[in-house]
C-alpha cells in the first residue's frame, strides 16, 4: 500500500503522520509537497496537521486553493482513502471535500491534552479495527476545532452514520460533540484529534494505532475484490 | 546574484577613505559630540570618547549606533562578563561550550543535543503577547542555527500575584504568546516553571529555552570566514520595528519605552525559516550562519566577523527592504523578526536561491567575508560606516562594577522572627478554635497544607500547558507536569530529560546557597524522571548592576552555580544575562534559572512523579530536614521571605542523586519526586493527586511536638530530598544500596486509600520506630497522633482548580 502525506508550507505533523504509518503498518510512505497535482499513484493521502499557510485567514481557507488540493479532490472522487487531521480537516472541510466548518474553540483557547472519544461508527475504512461506541483515548492540541453545521447538515450526517467519533465530555465546543466525520462515500474522514500520537505504549495511549490499521485493512480487502 | 560592479567600483575607490558621510538628515559627528547624542544611542559620555580614542576620529550617526548597540549591555555582557568566566565549561560531554549561538552537548550514538535558554523580561513587560513569542522565536533560531533540528521548549516565567488584573493580563497573554510561536512551528513546549510573587509585578520575567538534536560531528557555527564568500540575509524583509531593542532591554525602565522597541513575530515565517535553514545546512555549503536577533545586521555581522578573525562588508542597498526610504542606521539596527545571516561557500550562491525560493522566502545576498578585519558598509555608493570588528565585539568595555554585601543590620533582618512566626501560628490555631484541642492543631496542618497546594506557585499549570502543544513530533513520553520532561530521541533508543529551575526568594536571602540549589534542584528533576544530567544553560534575571548589592547578588550566585556545576559535573554550555529588572526603583529578587539537559539511556527509565501502585513503600531519600529557612510557609504566614536559603549541602546532594538515579536504572523505583517549595506534605500530595492513590505516612520524632515543629516537618524545603515510591519486592535492595551510598534512607509511609494521612506514631507507644523497614502504623491504632488527614479530591480541588479560579476574574 502507497501512502502519501501531504506537506504544505507550515504543516508540522506531516512527519509525525508518516511515522505513525510507517511504525503500524510497515508502508511506504511519501511526503508529497503542495505544489503537486498528480496523485493518482497512491492508496491513501493523508493531509497532517500544522498551520498550513500560517492559518492567519481561516485554517485551511488558502491550503484549499494550493495545487496539489486538485490531486486530493480527483482522488477521492476515485475512491482513494484521503484522512484529513486536526487542520487536514479543517482543508478538507474549507475544500468542500466534507461539509461544515471549524471554528475557533468555545473557551477562547488553544486546548491540548489527552481526550476520550467515542467511537460513532466502526463501519467505515477508517474504524473497522474499531467496536461502536467503544471508548478511545486519543490526544487533542488545536485552537479552532469546534466543529460547526447547521441542523439539516447534521441530521443528515447522523442518519446516515456519517459520525465517526464523538468526544466524551466537552472539549471545544463542537455541536453534537463531533470529533469527526466522513463523506458521503465514507472515503473521505477528517477529525480534530491526533491518532498519529497515540501508537506507542509510552505515548500512553495506543488507540489511534487501529486508524491506520483499518485504512491498511480496507485496502487490503479492496484490492482482493478488484483482483477477483 | 553577485555584487553588482557599481558597488564593487565605488569601494576601491573609497577603500582607504574614512567613513565620514552621513545621510542629510542625521547629525553630524560634531553635533554628536558636542550635544551628547551617544548617550540617545547607547553609549556613556567614557563609552563615546573610547570609541573616538579607538578610531582616531569621530564616528558618524550610523558608526556610534553600531557602537551604541554592541557595547550595550545587552549584547556585551559588559557588567557579568568578569564573573560568565568563572563557570565551569568544559567536560568529555561538552561538544559546544559558551560563545555560539547555543551549547551541544553528547549524548551517545553520535547524537548531540544542542540548548540554549534566553529572557525576553523587557518586551514581555510592555507587549507580553508579542514580547514572549518573539522570545520563543529567537531562541528557537538560536538552536537550528547549530544545525539542530529543534524538539522541545521549555518557559521559565515569574509574574506578580494573581490577584493583581495587570498580572492576570501579562500573564494570561505571555502564555498566549509562547503557545501562539510555539505550537504554529510544531514544537512541543513540555516544561517549565511559572512562579507568583509580588516581586515580579511590574518586571516579569519570560525565559525561553529550546533544545535541539544533531549529528555530533555536524555542528554548524556562526562564523564569517573565507576571504570572499558571500553574504546573505535570509528570512523576512528587514523594517522598522524593534530597533534600540537591545539598548532598551539594557537600561532604564521599560514602561518608560516606546512599544516601537518591541519585535513583532511571524511563527510561520519562523518554521519556513527553520525548515529552509536545515535544508540549507543539509547541503554542507553554509560556513556559518547566525540569528539576527538584538540588535541584528550589526550584531550578526560583526559576532561573525569577530569569530573568524577576519573582516565583513555589507552593500546596504542590497538589504530586502519592506519599505522605502529606511537609512543605514535603520537597516543595521532593525530588529524584525525571522531574519538570518549566511555565508556561503563561494560559487554555490545558487543553492541558497533555490533553496530559499522553494520555501518562498526572501534572500539577499549583501555582502563578503574580507580579511582586513573591518565591518565596512556601502550604502549609495558610498561607505557609510568602517570600523574595526575588534572595537566593536572584543573590545567592548568590561566592567568591574562595585559589589556590597549586605550589612550585619539586613543580615539580621533576614533572620525568622521566632516571636513573629509563634504569634501567626497562634492565630491560625484561634482560627481554628471552635475545634477541640488537639483538632485545632490538626485542621490548622491541614489549612496550611490547601492553602500551599492552591498557592499559584504551587499549584497545577495545566491552565498554563494545556494551551501549549505538548505532544506534536509525536516523541514527548512525559509531558509538563512531573519533574522533567522526557522527550524520546529519534533514530535513537535514549530520551533526554528537560528541567528548568531557580528560586529568587531563597538567592535573594542567600545568593551563594540559593544559586547553587538553583542547578542541584535542576539536575534533582532530571534524575528523578531516571536522566543523568549532563550540562546547563541559564537565564541570569538580576536588578541593576549599577546597585553594587546588585552586584553582589549576581557575584556570590554566579560562585554557588559553579561550585554546583562541578560537584554536579553539569557544565555551563550557553546562557543569557539579564540585568536592569526592576521597576518603581525596586529591584527584582535575583533569579538566575537554569536550564539542564539530562540524557535518559532507556525509555524504559522514565519516571513520573505520581504514586503507581497501591501498596508500596513511600521512602525519603536524603537527610531529615525541619528547618523551615526560605520556605514558602514562612512567607505565607508572615508576608515575607525570611531567614537563610534552605539547608543545602551540595556533597550530599551529589549522593543522593547517584543514589538515585542508580536506583530507577535498576528498575527499582515505581515513582520519584523531588521535595521542593512547599516541601515533603506537598511533594506527598502532588504524588497523591498525579497518581490518583492516597498514602498513610508516619512520622516519629520527638514525643508530641509542637505546631512549629510540624510545621518545620510538614513544610521545610531543607534541600538534596527526594521521595521514592517502591514495592515491597525492591524495599530491601533500595534500602542497602542507599545505605552503600552513604545516603540517609528511610520509609516513611505506604501507598494506599484515597486520602493523604500523616501521623505522628511516636505519640503511639507501641508503633514501630522511626528506623522501621516498613510503616506499622494502621489508621485503626490507638493514640497516634495525626497531623493532617486529607481525602485526594479535595487536595485535587485546591491544587487543581487555583489557578483556573484565579484566571477567572
Amino acid at each position: 500500500m502507497k501512502w502519501a502525506v501531504v506537506v504544505f508550507p507550515g504543516s508540522n505533523c506531516d512527519e509525525d503522520a508518516a511515522g505513525a504509518v510507517r511504525r503500524v503498518t510497515g508502508d511506504e510512505v511519501d511526503m508529497v509537497w503542495h505544489t503537486t497535482r498528480d496523485l493518482s499513484e497512491y492508496d491513501a493521502i493523508i493531509l497532517p496537521g500544522g498551520f498550513s499557510y500560517g492559518d492567519y485567514l481561516r485554517s485551511g481557507a488558502i491550503a484549499r486553493f494550493s495545487p496539489v488540493m486538485e490531486g486530493v479532490k480527483e482522488a477521492a472522487e476515485q475512491g482513494t482513502l484521503v484522512l484529513g487531521i486536526c487542520n487536514g480537516f479543517q482543508v478538507l472541510t474549507e475544500a468542500g471535500l466534507l461539509p461544515g466548518g471549524l471554528l475557533g474553540n468555545h473557551h477562547l483557547q488553544f486546548t491540548c491534552g489527552m481526550v476520550e472519544l467515542r467511537v460513532e461508527n466502526a463501519n467505515l475504512p477508517f474504524t473497522s479495527a474499531y467496536q461502536e461506541g467503544e471508548i478511545i483515548r486519543v490526544p487533542v492540541a488545536h485552537g479552532e476545532g469546534r466543529y460547526y453545521a447547521d441542523e439539516p447538515v447534521l441530521d443528515e450526517l447522523a442518519m446516515h452514520n456519517r459520525i465517526a467519533f464523538t468526544y466524551q465530555g466537552e472539549v471545544n465546543g463542537s455541536v453534537r460533540n463531533i470529533a469527526g466525520i466522513a463523506n458521503d462515500t465514507a472515503n473521505v474522514l477528517g477529525l480534530m484529534p491526533h491518532p498519529e500520537r497515540a501508537v506507542v505504549e509510552w505515548m500512553d495511549s495506543v488507540d489511534g494505532r487501529r486508524v491506520f490499521e483499518s485504512m491498511a485493512a480496507y485496502h487490503a480487502k479492496r484490492g482482493v475484490v478488484h483482483a477477483g | 546574484m553577485p555584487a553588482d560592479s557599481t558597488t564593487q567600483g565605488q569601494r576601491t575607490a573609497h577603500e582607504k577613505s574614512m567613513a565620514t558621510t552621513h545621510a542629510a538628515n542625521e547629525p553630524s559627528p560634531e553635533q554628536i559630540r558636542e550635544h551628547g547624542l551617544y548617550e540617545k544611542l547607547g553609549l556613556t559620555a567614557p563609552e563615546y570618547e573610547a570609541v573616538v580614542k579607538r578610531l582616531r576620529r569621530l564616528p558618524n550617526y550610523v558608526e556610534t549606533g553600531l557602537f551604541g548597540v554592541l557595547w550595550s549591555e545587552h549584547c556585551s555582557y559588559k557588567s557579568s562578563r568578569k564573573y560568565l568566566k568563572t563557570f565551569p565549561t568544559t567536560g568529555p560531554q561538552v561538544l559546544q561550550g559558551p560563545g555560539e549561538n547555543a551549547g551541544v552537548v553528547d549524548i551517545g550514538e553520535g547524537v548531540g543535543i544542542a540548548f540554549k535558554m534566553e529572557s525576553h523580561n523587557h518586551p514581555s513587560a510592555v507587549e507580553p503577547y508579542q514580547g514572549a513569542a518573539t522570545g520563543v522565536g529567537g531562541i528557537l533560531r538560536d538552536v537550528f542555527t547549530m544545525g539542530a533540528r529543534p524538539i522541545a521548549f521549555l518557559d521559565s516565567l515569574r509574574f506578580g500575584p494573581l490577584t493583581d488584573p495587570h498580572t492576570r493580563y501579562l500573564f494570561s497573554h505571555v502564555v498566549g504568546g509562547i503557545g501562539g510561536y510555539g505550537n504554529c512551528v510544531g514544537i512541543p513546549t513540555v516544561g517549565g516553571e511559572a512562579v507568583f510573587d509580588e516581586s515580579y509585578r511590574y518586571n516579569p520575567l519570560v525565559n525561553a529555552m529550546c533544545v535541539g538534536m544533531l549529528p555530533a560531528d555536524k555542528i554548524v557555527k556562526g562564523i564569517a570566514s573565507g576571504v570572499g564568500n558571500p553574504v546573505f540575509v535570509v528570512g523576512s524583509r528587514t523594517g522598522r520595528d524593534g530597533i534600540h531593542g537591545a539598548t532598551f532591554a539594557s537600561a532604564e525602565d521599560p514602561h518608560e519605552k516606546e512599544r516601537s522597541a518591541v519585535q513583532v513575530g511571524d511563527p510561520f515565517l519562523g518554521k519556513l525559516l527553520m525548515e529552509a535553514c536545515l535544508e540549507l545546512m543539509e547541503t554542507g555549503a553554509v560556513v556559518g550562519i547566525q540569528d539576527m536577533g538584538a540588535a541584528g545586521l550589526t550584531s550578526s555581522s560583526a559576532e561573525m566577523a569577530s569569530r573568524a578573525g577576519g573582516g565583513i562588508e555589507l552593500y546596504l542597498d542590497k538589504v530586502p527592504v519592506r519599505e522605502d526610504g529606511m537609512t543605514p542606521y535603520e537597516m543595521m539596527l532593525s530588529e524584525s523578526q525571522e531574519r538570518m545571516l549566511v555565508v556561503m561557500e563561494k560559487g554555490k550562491e545558487q543553492v541558497a536561491f533555490d533553496i530559499l525560493e522553494k520555501w518562498g522566502l526572501q534572500i539577499g545576498e549583501i555582502g563578503r567575508v574580507t580579511d582586513d578585519g573591518m565591518l565596512r558598509l556601502y550604502f549609495r555608493g558610498e561607505v557609510v560606516a568602517d570600523v574595526p570588528v575588534m572595537a566593536l565585539v572584543d573590545e567592548a568595555p568590561v566592567y568591574d562594577r562595585p559589589t556590597e554585601p549586605p550589612s550585619q543590620a539586613e543580615l539580621a533582618a533576614r533572620k525568622i522572627d521566632e516571636d513573629e512566626l509563634a504569634q501567626r501560628i497562634d492565630s491560625l490555631l484561634q482560627g481554628e478554635a471552635t475545634a477541640a484541642t488537639g483538632r485545632a492543631e490538626r485542621t490548622a496542618l491541614e489549612e496550611l497544607l490547601r492553602l500551599i497546594l492552591a498557592h499559584p506557585s504551587v499549584a497545577d499549570k495545566r491552565w498554563i500547558h494545556r494551551q501549549y502543544d505538548t505532544t506534536v513530533r509525536a516523541s514527548t513520553v512525559v509531558g509538563p507536569g512531573s519533574d522533567a520532561a522526557v522527550i524520546a530521541v529519534p533514530g535513537t533508543t535514549k530520551a533526554v530529560a528537560l528541567a528548568t529551575d531557580g528560586n529568587g526568594r531563597y538567592v535573594r536571602l542567600n545568593p551563594r546557597v540559593g544559586g547553587a540549589i538553583a542547578v542541584a534542584e535542576a539536575a534533582r528533576n532530571i534524575v528523578c524522571s531516571g536522566g543523568k544530567p549532563l550540562a546547563i544553560t541559564n537565564c541570569l534575571n538580576f536588578g541593576n548592576p549599577e546597585n553594587p548589592s546588585v552586584m553582589h547578588q549576581f557575584k556570590e550566585a554566579v560562585a554557588g552555580m559553579s561550585e554546583a556545576c562541578l560537584a554536579l559535573d553539569t557544565p555551563v554550555v550557553s546562557g543569557n544575562v539579564s540585568f536592569y529588572n526592576q521597576s518603581r526603583g525596586e529591584d527584582i529578587y535575583p533569579t538566575p534559572v537554569v536550564g539542564t539537559v539530562g540524557v535518559v539511556e532507556a525509555l524504559s527509565h522514565a519516571t513520573k512523579s505520581g504514586f503507581k501502585q497501591d501498596g508500596s513503600s513511600v521512602l525519603l531519600l536524603g537527610p531529615p530536614d525541619a528547618g523551615l529557612d526560605g520556605s514558602l510557609v514562612v512567607q505565607l504566614l508572615t508576608g515575607r521571605p525570611q531567614g537563610d536559603a534552605p539547608r543545602f549541602d551540595v556533597d550530599a546532594e551529589a549522593r543522593v542523586q547517584s543514589v538515585a538515579l542508580a536506583l530507577i536504572r535498576r528498575g527499582l523505583v515505581l515513582s520519584a519526586h523531588d521535595v521542593s517549595e512547599g516541601g515533603i506534605a506537598v511533594a506527598l500530595a502532588e504524588m497523591c493527586v498525579s497518581g490518583g492513590m492516597g498514602a498513610i505516612v508516619s512520622v516519629a520524632g520527638a514525643l508530641q511536638p509542637s505546631v512549629a515543629e510540624r510545621i518545620g516537618w510538614l513544610f521545610s524545603e531543607g534541600q538534596s530530598r527526594i521521595l521514592l515510591e517502591v514495592s515491597q519486592d525492591h524495599l530491601d535492595a533500595v534500602l542497602t544500596a542507599a545505605q552503600e551510598a552513604g545516603a540517609p534512607c528511610a520509609v516513611i509511609g505506604r501507598v494506599t486509600g484515597n486520602s493523604l494521612t500523616i501521623v505522628d506514631t511516636a505519640a503511639a507507644g507501641a508503633a514501630t520506630s522511626g528506623a522501621s523497614r516498613t510503616a506499622g502504623w494502621e489508621p485503626q491504632s490507638e493514640g497516634a497522633d495525626v497531623w493532617l488527614s486529607l481525602p485526594i479530591t479535595e487536595l485535587e480541588d485546591e491544587y487543581k482548580n487555583a489557578i483556573p479560579k484565579a484566571m477567572e476574574h
